[in-house]
């Protein structure tokens, strides 16, 4: 059952995890090999930060990280958009939801994120009308359909889900739909990156950058990293093979000290990315003067809201909650260390409530919500990482 | 919700905006087309593989990447997820009415 945690990786099977197990075990091999060449040790590792919450859900199911030995350490980044949205928008969410007219829809993965009043999943259970649904076109059709009450849509996630919201507002728009509006959490991915690079304390050598994200935006958003601050960028797919090879690619850069951005994923991710996506988004949104992220704070630049032309379709402005109403960062669960984890700074396994009061059952902090979020990645494959979750 | 899931269009329901019906290892839905419209007109699209973020088709892909996407997610347990997410707001619509 445990092949993968044995030994720090060595003996592990590759036959029943990959399609390809000579290709993976190569890259194994080509890996330490570069480690070596950098001087990486247990003591002094390379730190590789993979940003895509969807990577290190994958790092974690394969064992990835153990395969590769002492010589490097993953920091798990803020890629997960459930992850670091803070409590008061979520407290917002509440406050909107228990209007006696509306309906509040939200993907599934943000209905047991924990606010100060407890989550979408807890009002939903006190009687407010919270519908789970698939996409925002879900929450347009439950408009259509309910015309004496006001739909809103929970809006968030990084570009990649920017689309999507966007054209459905626009739809909204087209259809002068008056009895639906989005309640805007977008974020954006290159400014905690940049907040993170900035932090004197973080040492990132390199990352593993996004693949769905960067199939919307294309590959020179992340140009800043290597020009500013000299670090390498390998965009990566989500198959454990590619993100060995991105390892790899990204490790041969740090070691020939040449940061640029390579594509590793290039047959879904264009270089300039979705042309029709990228102009909804501009043609919907702006970027706000500052948003919170949890556990990272205020960041400049690093959220949007819905254009003054949209405002009739701006959830915010609607209900007067949120920004719109001069509210923004709220406080942290008492002794979480949410902040620690999503800037890399600490392991989950190193939080006093990882595991005992803070499980994926019923989570204190957001990065134990989704399978995407480090805590609970940590706890859904602890199983095979016996010696860290021991202690 | 970040890391889609692949479909192939199997009909074309809608221009403007452009839309279609994809299925997703056999649930049929609904899907917005308007970022992947190719050069040569939305017909184009009928029998391609797409790549579908909550009911979005955001990149055409091959069949062989298809069938390696989905197993990569099958793998992580999030097909199921998306699948059911799908069903699931279906039934939610159904009962609207
Ligand atoms: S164990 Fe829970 S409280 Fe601690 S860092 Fe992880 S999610 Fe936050």
């Amino acid at each position: 059952m445990n092949e993968r945690g044995e030994g720090g990786g060595r003996g592990m099977r590759f036959a029943d995890e990959f399609r390809d197990p000579a290709r993976a075990r190569a890259l194994v091999a080509a890996i330490r090999a570069v480690l070596k060449e950098i001087g990486a040790t247990a003591a002094d590792p390379v730190h590789v930060m993979e940003i895509c919450g969807g990577h290190t859900h994958a790092i974690f199911r394969y064992g990835i990280d153990r395969m590769l030995g002492d010589g490097i350490e993953f920091l798990h980044g803020p890629g997960c958009p459930v992850c670091v949205l803070p409590m008061s928008r979520v407290d917002d969410c509440l406050e909107i939801a228990e209007r006696e007219e509306v309906i509040f829809a939200s993907f599934g993965d943000a209905m047991r994120v924990p606010g100060t009043r407890g989550s979408l999943a807890d009002a939903k259970a006190r009687g407010a009308d919270v519908r789970m649904v698939y996409s925002p076109l879900d929450a347009l059709e439950l408009a259509r359909r309910n015309p004496d009450r006001e739909v809103v849509f929970f809006g968030l996630g990084f570009e990649t889900t920017m689309p999507s919201t966007a054209l459905t507002v626009l739809q909204a728009a087209r259809e002068r739909l008056g009895n639906f509006s989005l309640f805007c959490n977008h974020i954006l991915v290159p400014p905690p990156i940049r907040a993170l690079l900035r932090d004197p304390d973080m040492r990132i050598d390199g990352f593993i950058g996004p693949g769905h994200v960067s199939m919307v935006t294309g590959i020179h958003i992340y140009d800043f990293i290597a020009e500013e601050f000299g670090r390498p960028v390998t965009v990566s797919g989500f198959e454990p093979i590619d993100l060995m090879q991105s390892v790899l690619m990204v490790l041969e850069d740090i070691r020939d000290a040449t940061p640029r951005i390579r594509n590793q994923y290039a047959r879904v991710v264009p270089e300039h990315g979705n042309k029709a996506a990228l102009a909804a988004i501009d043609r919907v949104f702006t970027p706000r003067d500052a948003f919170d992220w949890r556990g990272l704070g205020e960041i400049d630049r690093s959220g949007v809201k819905i254009r003054p032309e949209f405002a009739r379709w701006d959830a915010e402005e609607k209900f007067g909650v949120g920004y719109a109403a001069g509210k923004s960062s709220g406080r942290e669960p008492e002794g979480c260390m949410c902040g620690e984890v999503v800037k890399g700074m600490m392991k989950p396994t190193e939080c006093p409530m990882f595991g005992t009061i803070c499980t994926p059952e019923n989570p204190m902090g957001a990065l134990m919500v989704s399978s995407e979020g480090a805590c609970a990645a940590y706890h859904l494959y602890a199983g095979l990482r016996p010696e860290e979750v021991a202690s | 919700m970040c890391l889609g899931i692949p479909g192939r269009v199997v009909e074309i329901t809608s221009e403007d905006p452009p839309a279609g019906i994809v299925d997703v290892s056999g649930v049929r839905r609904k899907v917005d087309l308007s970022c992947t419209v190719p050069a040569e007109g939305l017909a184009a699209l009928m029998g391609k593989w797409v790549l579908v973020h909550v009911g979005f088709a955001m990149s055409v892909i091959d069949e062989d990447e298809a069938a390696r996407t989905l197993a990569a997610l099958e793998e992580l347990g999030e097909a199921m997820e998306e699948i059911e997410a799908m069903h699931r707001s279906a039934a939610m619509l159904e009962e609207a009415e």
